[in-house]
């Protein structure tokens, strides 16, 4: 065990805190309490030129084109969220990769530059009515006429399909081979012609998820990435980098604080709520809990630093890390009592009302890229090594 | 930044591992507890000849020098394999007590024949935590009387230390005149505790003790520590026993394990336990490297790994089904291990106080 880091990291360290004090005036605002804001281009570009987002994209690519050092990657996003200074994007931390990884030398020239500096949006078509956590049975079609793919089908729970500029969706183009290998990866831009988005409106009063239906939608045939059948395999690279961000220990212990705070100001019959027993034994249970998290997560930092697999440490990191932010938000509610239930701007609300907004936004984080019980079945066969439910005959 | 152990510290655990799995399988555990015995004699002698009992004694009083961090991964091995032989009192918080008040005199005396495991000590500190019955000692002159409880390896013991009313530490010969040990039967039968009766007793102050605290704190804290990382291995255990268990046993033509009613409770433990691990390493590491930090993390280690270990000796023996219920399978006494972890020095509403005064809550 040696929670110092060298003096290399320690000096980068320096660097990363210089850059945020000399820079943060032209930074959009403080951190985003609520996800899925945009981040100002030009702020971007400047953490780019400095290597503090698209750190480790290739610069030919329009990246900042450093090695990989995950320990440095991770001081920069410590160092940002302390500041509480708006941090770089990855562009998207689903389809960057993907591409990287995956696609033709024309399609990363194409997408990535405008994509990491923001100026390009994603949204990803993949969940179907039909297919959520069962999501290879989509039945989505792109047919090849010509030159082009047509498209005819739905998506649903697409997050920001309303104003993302671009989709990286699944469509399957081999109707008669396994559902595994007949799914194809497909880019195109979200003003092609045929494609209809209709918000669908959430538990929280927002809509950040649609529907979005596809009629004769052409789109040419390079806009495939990998080949045709091989759409699974490349969404599986992208869906473990989805998983990556996800549940992040920062983020948790930054509203652990929050709710300290809030047990130090709020008071019940004239008494602070941090008085009261009751809640202060539930306020060292979560304390716990996030803080066998964190460590977690310095484990399975060391772990990636070395180029290892952690293993059962980041198998369960998306489903306890949901949880435990779940539980924080319900907690802050139940401190607050009848005030936790007031909402949309009321009088007397608390905080603007980011509690309630959270511990419904957290259910469905939870539910999302990859549910609980997905995430579960995942720890059992991966991790536990138990065996697979079976093939229900005629299914 | 390491966030891991080290090679020497993974072998260390793989040997005690590998000995206690030789030395001290469940037939083993299970003839000891029916005779009534906390001591088997050939599992202490292999953990002396492995330097176990000096393993927190610096090297100049015959002990190995380790930090608590091994000491807790010793103690993860021995609830891993539930295994009666005195440790938490006798190899760690005696130690560390002499360490941190006694006189150089008491440290030559004492510390070499722990190290050598010829000598067992009993550590009676619970008045301390919290009070039940009338226990308590007071002290007059040098002189002791009254009653500790739950003196933790108090029924093996050839000396005691115990705290007086105001937290300092005084050891004293077991048979002594004016002491009177009675064995207290607990649900786990492979750990002993005792009642300890003191009337006018002869008693040796670790003079670091007097008008300080510290020294009392950090004996609890590693004891808290040690209780913590035995209920990580027991619960380890109890996971590994569900999996294997759910791998083997068939019904509906399945093994049960495919079913995800079994699978997602196995899933359940190895996600609540995993987490448990790193905690303990922080906290174990801290209590040596960070004091600032270390006794809220033996609070924070000792009070959640007991809140997980309930779960998992409770979800395990449920994942056994009838048979988890039987002696015949012995699941039991990892079972009843884990429940005594949990309520010595401090069950966890306690500890949770203690750790939000630490942190200036109360």
């Amino acid at each position: 065990m040696d929670l110092e880091y060298s003096e290399e990291y320690q000096a980068f360290r320096q660097e990363v805190v210089r850059f945020i004090a000399d820079h943060r005036h032209l930074a959009p605002g403080n951190v985003a309490r609520r996800p899925g804001e945009d981040v100002g281009i030009s702020w971007q570009k400047l953490l780019i030129e400095h290597g503090y987002a698209a750190r480790t994209v290739p610069a030919e690519y329009g990246g900042f084109g450093a090695e990989p050092d995950i320990l440095k990657s991770h001081i920069i996003a410590e160092e940002f969220a302390r500041a509480k200074v708006r941090p770089g994007h990855s562009g998207d931390n689903r389809l960057v990769p993907t591409l990287l990884e995956l696609g033709t030398e024309a399609q990363k020239k194409q997408f990535i530059p405008p994509t990491i500096r923001g100026e390009m949006s994603w949204c990803q078509g993949y969940s179907e009515p039909g297919s959520g956590s069962d999501l290879a049975s989509l039945g989505t079609r792109a047919e090849v006429d010509g030159d082009d793919f047509v498209i005819n089908g739905q998506k649903i729970w697409t997050s920001g399909a309303k104003t993302a500029d671009m989709m990286f969706c699944l469509v399957r183009t081999e109707p008669d081979a396994p559902k595994h290998q007949g799914i194809s990866y497909l880019l195109f831009p979200m003003d092609t012609p045929g494609i209809d988005v209709r918000p669908l409106l959430q538990m929280t009063g927002d809509a950040h998820f649609n529907e979005v239906f596809f009629t004769d939608v052409r789109v040419p045939t390079s806009s495939i990435v990998g080949k045709r059948g091989e759409g699974w395999f490349v969404a599986n690279a992208t869906l473990k980098h989805e998983r990556g961000g996800l549940g992040d220990p920062h983020a948790a212990e930054a509203r652990f604080h929050e709710i300290v705070e809030l047990m130090q100001h709020e008071t019940v019959d004239g008494m602070r709520l941090m008085d009261h027993a009751v809640y202060r034994d539930r306020l060292l249970k979560l304390q716990a809990r996030m803080l066998s998290m964190k460590f977690n997560g310095m484990r399975v930092l060391t772990h990636s630093s070395r180029g290892e697999e952690a293993g059962l440490p980041r198998w369960i990191v998306k489903l306890m890390g949901c949880e435990l932010n779940h539980q924080m938000a319900a907690m802050a509610i139940d401190l607050l009592g009848e005030l936790g239930i007031l909402y949309d701007a009321s009088p007397y609300l608390r905080d603007g009302g980011i509690w309630q907004h959270r511990y419904m936004l957290d259910l469905g984080l939870i539910i999302g890229g990859g549910t609980a019980q997905i995430q579960k079945n995942m720890i059992g066969e991966r991790a536990l090594g138990l065996p697979k439910e079976p093939k229900v005959e005629g299914a | 930044m390491e966030f891991s152990l080290t090679e020497e510290q993974r072998l260390l655990q793989d040997s005690v591992s590998r000995f206690l799995q030789a030395e001290c399988p469940l037939a083993r555990v299970r003839e000891a507890a029916e005779s009534g015995s906390t001591h088997v004699d050939n599992v202490w002698s292999g953990l002396t000849d492995l330097g176990i009992h000096g393993i927190v004694i610096p090297e100049e009083q015959g002990g190995v020098g380790l930090s608590l961090l091994e000491a807790c991964l010793v103690a993860e091995a021995l609830g891993n394999c539930v295994v009666p032989v005195p440790f938490v009192g006798s190899s760690v918080m005696a130690p560390i007590a002499i360490l941190a008040a006694g006189t150089d005199a008491q440290k030559e005396r004492f510390l070499p024949r722990i190290a050598a495991g010829q000598v067992v000590f009993g550590v009676g500190v619970t008045e301390q935590i919290g009070r039940r019955e009338s226990e308590g000692i007071s002290l007059q002159g040098s002189r002791l009387s009254g009653k500790a409880m739950f003196v933790l390896d108090g029924v093996d013991a050839d000396q005691l230390i115990v705290a007086d009313s105001s937290g300092a530490l005084h050891i004293i010969d077991a048979d002594a005149r004016g002491v009177t040990t009675g064995k207290l039967k607990t649900i786990d039968r492979t750990r002993a505790v005792a009642e300890v009766l003191l009337n006018d007793v002869e008693a040796e102050v670790l003079p670091g003790s007097v008008g300080n605290r510290g020294p009392l704190e950090s004996t609890i804290d590693a004891g808290r520590l040690i209780l913590a990382a035995d209920c990580l291995g027991a619960s380890q255990n109890m996971l590994d026993q569900s999996v294997a268990y759910a791998k083997e046993r068939r019904q509906f033509n399945r093994v049960i394990g495919s079913f995800q009613a079994v699978k997602h409770m196995c899933a359940d433990m190895a996600a609540e336990l995993e987490p448990c691990r790193a905690l303990m390493w922080y906290s174990a590491h801290v209590y040596t490297a960070i004091p600032d930090e270390a006794r809220l993390m033996a609070c924070h280690a000792k009070a959640h790994l007991a809140e997980v270990g309930q779960q998992i000796a409770r979800t395990s023996t449920e994942v056994h089904g009838g048979m988890g219920f039987t002696d015949l399978l012995g699941l039991h006494y990892w079972f009843k291990r884990i429940g005594f972890d949990r309520q010595l020095l401090g069950a966890p509403e306690l500890v949770r106080e203690e750790a939000a005064r630490i942190q200036g809550w109360v």
